[in-house]
């Protein structure tokens, strides 16, 4: 069995999402697609999977030509796909899930549910799954609710599996046993695309690699290319993938977190009583799967969380309790996880997103009145030593690309005086080039005495930058261990394992 | 790396970006564009409407296999003459003597925009902080209840009396329409409902007032109606008293440039403006949102206000009524939505809509056409606001771009 997109196009008003793009995947094969976010990667799954229709080209089934008209027509062929963010209903059980949108159904419409718990239960020991086929999926870890993903996609005989940035919510140790699942599909014959940016991922399992860049095929590459000649591939310049920094010189402690608690509106705890401390010219790092309580960890900093107890000291302010606003006048530099959300006002143009936080008083306000000419000025000299690139000042934040968003949020905490950074996923679907750019920013607000906390789900960007690593787990301090730590040891950290001999 | 601007082909999942969707964004800010030609569109339905609704045409259609002329004849006649009383009534009398006769229309067009204007303005201002004000009508009783109490109750002379009522009317829409932006600051009330159903107490509480001797009620009446305003409150008039256009114009004119400094030059309406745009970022950058939504009601419900002191202080000053308002809280948020929330626009809009209802009058009375037609005319105008899609396929416009 062969799967083959011919000559695929998929365009966007003006942009063309797709440009002609062929590959060809075999069964009992895994083939890595390699691209930055935005290149088009998920667009092309998505025309495969019939979420989208192509504007020219052909999908082929051994040299059938496939007429998608919507997902049912590709799960009818034999295409499932494991999607970045699960499409699973969280209050049903996983048999549920798995018979949804194909729910076999006996006597005047009642469910057969007993068939799916049988499906389930088979597909499970089949690949030494251990899923309990009647768990509500809410209650599953992440790693399993996938699992529920691929045992829906194989329920429905799927020959074709679509893997759509599956790690991107996966801890060291779970992203290996994906590695493991992936393997065994690929040995029971099915044809497997795995989509990532990851180089580390892609090499590790792929037996061949077709790269992206702006819609279109670039190029293939073997699993035995080197990290640099993919990201070569991938960004189409070389890449500087270590960032150069010298040995920290830390000094006094100027950030000290002490028994911070932090619940949400309903009472649920996010943050169960941690204490860390900073000092000045380094950066710890804060490393965990998402969603055990960084993104509060860095709103409860911010003033942004209603519900805080315990103490968050600044040099000698106390900034618990304190609004936003007089977090920020406190010098605290904020690169929110979410830039589209909480980072920049897409209508507002790029002068008017750079002094969003600064519209109180001088000097980009006086008497009440915007300095236009001033904030002009400031929004060019800005624009050129960010290396923004955008048509000019009075673009428009949503017209960018993200890394060039990325560039005016750094762009404006960094130009005031700071006396901490906090940057949470400062990354984060941002292409290569702006990566190595805001690392380097990163590195230098460090060296300039400013202690930094560097919040990243991405553990390779939180080894390369962090001076002293602190991992979290459910709310909680697992441990602060050097940077140098094995990812191993930071891997089993992140699920919860507390390593010998480290301090919490 | 040539070509580095794009945007994404896939927007990032996650919350919708700000409080308004695309789609309402376009309704309340679109482009101008789509606006001038929901008019048009307007127009060309409500003409449709007067040829339906004419008798010669009708009785022409009867024999249109015989005389084709004699239809198309009457239909030009019909649509012709109803937009030439319409021009007269709104603009320029041709029908009359005299220059000051014939420009009396225009006079009673601005009339009728000054109070259009500065209750759009209310409505406008709030869209652009996100905030939906649909209290126009109470705020408006409110104030003018408020205008009319100083005006009656107070003796003062008018150096002093008039400025007094003026701003406790304005002061009395502020606060009705603050109390809307407190409870959503406050509770999360939202504030479409709270405004609606601050239009009901309002209107009560008016109606109370002005039912009570001792309150509002003029002394010895039954109706529910106040003492007529004394001169010593009534808003000058601009041409002498041959002309009914007051004081109340240059109002909304001042209005107008206020409002565009405080959007396009002040912090306060950058920070009004970011909290529309985007809360969750305005809020991660230091700006009080739930300050701002108190303070933009209050100015909003200030300026829907003066449209209030300008009915019972300039327009309508034989006394304070429940029907003061006479529909303008309502049709502010048309005059609003087809000036894009902008001070310029709707400027303009207020213009269109008081010539529609100036001129409406002239039509009724020299054509027999209904006034209900302009009604018709500005209702369909927010429909094809309402739809720009509609609009584009209509005229064949491309999609607005998205880069």
């Amino acid at each position: 069995m062969t799967l083959e997109l011919r000559g695929i196009t998929k365009r966007f008003g003006p942009l063309v999402a797709n440009d002609r793009i062929s590959l060809t995947v075999n069964e009992g094969e895994i083939l890595a697609l390699l691209g930055e976010n935005g290149a088009g990667k998920s667009t092309l799954m998505n025309v495969l999977y019939g979420l989208y229709q192509a504007d020219e080209g052909e999908i082929l089934l051994d040299g059938e030509p496939l007429k998608m008209a919507g997902p049912g027509d590709a799960m009818a062929a034999g295409i499932g796909m494991v999607h970045q963010h699960f499409m699973l209903v969280p209050v049903f059980t996983v048999a549920e899930n798995v018979m949804l949108g194909n729910e076999s159904t006996g006597f005047a419409g009642t469910l057969d549910l007993d068939a799916a718990r049988q499906r389930v239960r088979e597909i499970s020991q089949r690949f030494g799954f251990d899923v309990d086929p009647d768990a509500l999926v809410e209650t599953l870890p992440v790693g399993v609710q996938q699992r529920v993903e691929i045992i829906k996609a194989l329920s429905r005989d799927a020959r074709v599996l679509v893997f759509d940035e599956p790690t991107a919510v996966l801890t060291p140790q779970e992203t290996d046993e994906l590695m493991e699942i992936m393997r065994q599909l690929r040995e029971s014959g099915a044809a497997i695309v795995f989509i990532s940016h990851k180089l580390r991922e892609v090499r590790a399992i792929a037996d061949r690699i077709t790269v992206i860049r702006r819609g279109a095929v670039v190029g293939e590459a073997s699993p035995t290319a080197t990290n640099a000649e993919l990201a070569a591939l991938m960004v189409g310049r070389p890449v500087e993938l270590t960032v150069h920094k010298e040995p920290a010189q830390p000094g006094p402690d100027a950030f000290v977190v002490e028994d911070l608690r932090v619940l949400d509106d309903t009472g649920h705890v996010h943050l169960d009583g941690i204490g860390f401390s900073i000092a000045r010219g380094e950066v710890l790092g804060v490393a965990g799967v998402q969603g055990n309580g960084q993104t509060e960890l860095t709103e409860a900093i911010m003033g942004l969380q209603r519900h805080v107890r315990g103490s968050i000291r600044l040099g000698d302010h106390e900034l618990a309790g304190r609004t936003v606003r007089k977090v920020l006048d406190a010098g605290v530099g904020f690169i929110p996880e979410d830039r589209q959300v909480d980072g920049l006002v897409g209508e507002f143009t790029i002068a008017e997103n750079l002094m969003l936080n600064r519209s109180h008083g001088k000097p980009f306000v006086s008497a009440g009145t915007v300095r236009r000419g001033f904030l002009e000025d400031f929004a060019q000299r800005k624009l050129d030593e960010y290396d923004v690139r955008a048509s000019g000042i009075q673009a428009r934040a949503s017209q960018l690309s993200g890394g060039n968003q990325q560039k005016v949020v750094v762009a404006r905490e960094l130009s005031r005086d700071l006396s901490l950074l906090v940057a949470a996923q400062p990354t984060r679907g941002v292409d290569v080039g702006s990566i190595e750019f805001i690392h380097k920013q990163i590195v230098a607000t460090r060296d300039s005495g400013v202690p930094v906390l560097l919040v990243s789900t991405e553990l390779d960007e939180i080894v390369a930058l962090s001076d002293r690593i602190m991992v979290l787990y459910r709310g909680q301090v697992v441990g602060i261990v050097p940077a140098d730590t094995p990812r191993e040891t930071l891997g089993l950290m992140m699920a919860g394992e507390r390593p010998e001999g480290s301090a919490a | 790396m040539s070509t580095d601007l794009k945007t994404e082909p896939a927007p990032e999942p996650g919350r919708t970006q700000g409080r308004f969707d695309g789609v309402l964004r376009e309704i309340v800010m679109g482009n101008t564009l789509v606006a001038v030609l929901s008019v048009v569109l307007a127009v060309v339905v409500g003409s449709l409407m007067i040829l339906l609704t004419d008798e010669t045409v009708r009785e022409t259609a009867g024999y249109i296999g015989a005389r084709p002329s004699d239809f198309l004849n009457a239909m030009w006649t019909a649509i012709s003459d109803a937009y030439t009383a319409l021009f007269n009534g709104a603009i320029y009398n041709t029908n009359v003597d005299g220059f000051e006769t014939r420009i009396r229309p225009l006079t009673e067009t601005l009339k009728y925009a000054g109070p259009l204007i500065l209750a759009g303005l209310g409505v406008g201002l709030a869209f652009r902080a996100g905030l939906f004000n649909i209290g126009g009508r109470g705020q408006m009783l409110l104030a003018g209840a408020a205008a009319g109490w100083v005006g009656v109750g107070m003796d003062l002379p008018l150096a002093l009396h008039l400025p007094l009522a003026v701003l406790a009317g304005a002061l009395a829409g502020a606060l009705w329409a603050g109390l809307a932006g407190f409870l959503k600051a406050q509770a999360g009330a939202h504030e479409v409902i709270v405004t609606i159903m601050l239009n009901y107490v309002g209107y009560y509480l008016v109606f109370y007032a002005l039912s009570k001797q001792g309150l509002l009620q003029a002394p010895g009446s039954l109706n529910p109606k106040s003492q007529p305003m004394p001169e010593s409150v009534i808003l000058p008039k601009l041409l002498g008293d041959r002309f009914n256009l007051h004081a109340g114009f240059l109002l909304a004119l001042a209005a107008v440039g206020v409002v565009w400094w405080l959007l396009n030059k002040s912090a306060m309406g950058f920070r009004f403006r970011a909290v529309g745009e985007n809360p969750d970022a305005a809020r991660a950058s230091g700006i009080d949102v739930g300050r701002t939504y108190i303070t933009v009601m209050l100015i909003a419900g200030g300026l829907v206000g003066l449209a209030g002191v300008n009915q019972i202080l300039g327009t309508a000053t034989s006394g304070v009524t429940v029907d003061l308002d006479a529909g303008i809280g309502f049709d502010a948020i048309t005059v609003a939505l087809l000036g894009r929330s902008r001070p310029l626009g709707i400027l303009a809009a207020g213009l269109l809509f008081g010539a529609l209802k100036a001129g409406s009058f002239s039509m009724a009375a020299a054509e027999g056409i209904p006034v209900e037609i302009v009604l018709v005319i500005q209702s369909l105008i927010v429909l094809f606001i309402a739809a720009p899609p509609l609009v584009r396929a209509i005229f064949r416009l491309p999609k607005e771009a998205t880069a």
